[in-house]
């Protein structure tokens, strides 16, 4: 079976959850990976709701929000476009590739532009593959017990092999 | 009759075991209604004179410090069936402290860097501690340093929280003195702290904040009355509970956040990505990056305390 990434996507209630709904009321097909959350502007999206989607099993986070210029409360999007800058660069220090989150600017005329990106990003984290931070910390800290635990459990394998 | 308690330390550096002594002479009031049964800083106790204690017996237990090792754990589950009450005692034990930076590195890279290639490390026949060995036909087993550090409610069902690094010495006395007479808070509580920022009780001024360069101490004396933020130095006080009363901003030094978050937050780290990058000024790509290469590792900087405690909790492997 081929690896379909998860996709968490923050759209803005003005402009691109509105471009998101033109895109299905124009039929345009689009990957269904991903899952769509409206919240009133993308200056509302905290980087906590990015990590917080990484961790649950997220394969990757697509914001959208008005064009600089256009947005309904003045300097949201700005707001977004320094917190997603800054957050890019914290990023690869968990070990995460910067990619898998993406901020786009996604007009209300612009359905055929979001189902591009939905597509295009979708094609990008199957390649990138699965994201798997809880996988990765159970890993991490399965070794963490007492020696002596540690070495029964190894006798314990030998024996049943 | 008196109470008994208890101090022990995991994974932490002392400083808390001596903010509980920096109470100054409050320390004979504490000693007049608590006998400290354990307190391996302070006093030579066994960890058997522990194990033959009833469950449930302490009345209080102060546990400062992460957990990096196995015996860090071990102890932590001893004390908690030992006694009533436990708290976590400063930043470590509470959200795992600078520990748990080491979190952003595994176990055998640390290993590499502290067992070999330190500047000062000179170990030829690469010696590593080995937790197995026999010694006159005795084997002897050392304690499993963890690949991740945790807190210590990772670990144990922990009752309360006393935040800080370390804890101001006012607050533990408040703690204790709650003890003593039956005062505390739901389970769960923290105490000794504030429910606001640290920007709440911080005395300096504070106007609009719109920030075009980022700045480091070492580089500039800092205006001694305005708000550090809006100065350019990256202070944690939005993101940080109060409850120190400022001790490092009246000093010029911005908050490094050592009380942790507040009520409600989850990552008190990335939530500073949220305050800071709100406040910085320019709004085309190219100058927000040119602002942000001006702080220096800002993942760790922001996750100083807090690592162990954050979403994430580490580097993923």
């Amino acid at each position: 079976m081929t690896f379909e990434p998860k996709i968490v996507g923050f759209l803005c209630n003005w402009c691109s959850y509105t471009g998101a709904d033109l895109a299905g009321t124009a039929r345009i097909k689009y990957a269904p990976n991903i899952r769509s959350i409206r919240v009133m502007c993308s200056g509302r999206i905290e980087p906590t709701f990015i990590i917080k989607a990484l961790y649950e099993g997220a394969d990757g986070v697509l914001i959208a929000g008005c064009h600089p210029g256009d947005c309904h409360y003045q300097e949201g999007n700005y707001k977004a476009l320094r917190r997603y800058r800054l957050l890019k660069r914290i990023l690869p220090e968990y070990g995460v590739e910067p990619e898998r989150v993406r901020l786009e600017w996604v007009a209300a005329s612009e359905g055929e532009r979001f189902a591009n990106i939905v597509d295009e990003f979708t094609d990008q984290l199957r390649e990138l593959g699965p994201l798997g931070i809880k996988d990765s910390l159970a890993e991490a800290m399965k070794d963490d017990i007492e020696p002596h635990k540690a070495q029964k459990e190894e006798s314990d394998v030998a024996n049943e092999a | 009759m008196k109470l008994k308690g208890g101090i022990y330390w995991g994974a932490g550096c002392g400083g808390c075991d001596v903010a509980v002594l920096d109470i100054h002479e409050k320390i004979l009031d504490v000693a007049e209604k608590m006998d400290f049964l354990f307190w391996p800083l302070a006093m030579d106790f066994k960890y058997d004179n522990v194990r033959a204690m009833e469950d449930g017996e302490f009345d209080l237990v102060l546990y400062n410090g992460a957990i990096r090792n196995s015996e860090n754990e071990e102890i932590a589950k001893l004390l908690r069936r030992k006694s009533k009450t436990m708290v976590a005692l400063g930043a470590c034990a509470h959200i795992g402290g600078l520990p748990s930076l080491a979190n952003y590195h595994t176990k055998q890279s640390l290993f590499e860097r502290v067992y070999s290639e330190t500047e000062s490390t000179d170990n030829p026949e690469g010696t590593v501690p080995l937790e197995m060995s026999t010694v006159d036909g005795n084997e002897l087993e050392l304690p499993r340093f963890y690949n991740t550090v945790k807190t210590l409610d990772q670990v144990v069902d922990v009752d309360y929280y006393l935040p800080g690094c370390p804890p101001v010495p006012q607050q533990i006395v408040n703690a204790l003195t709650a003890v003593f007479n039956g005062e505390l808070p739901p389970k769960g509580s923290i105490i000794g702290a504030g429910t606001k920022t640290l920007c709440d009780e911080c005395p300096r001024e504070k106007e609009e904040k719109e920030i075009s360069e980022i700045r480091r101490p070492l580089n500039m004396i800092p205006d001694p009355e305005k708000c550090l933020l809006e100065q350019g130095l990256i202070c944690l006080g939005p993101v940080t509970r109060e409850g120190c009363g400022a001790r490092c901003i009246n000093s010029g030094v911005p908050c490094r956040g050592c009380y942790g978050p507040l009520e409600g937050v989850q990552d008190q780290g990335i939530r500073m990505i949220s305050a800071l990058a709100s406040v910085i000024e320019p709004k085309e790509e190219k100058e927000i990056d040119a602002v942000l290469d001006g702080i220096v590792d800002p993942l760790r900087t922001f996750h100083r305390f807090s690592t162990a405690a954050s979403i994430l909790r580490r580097k993923k492997i």
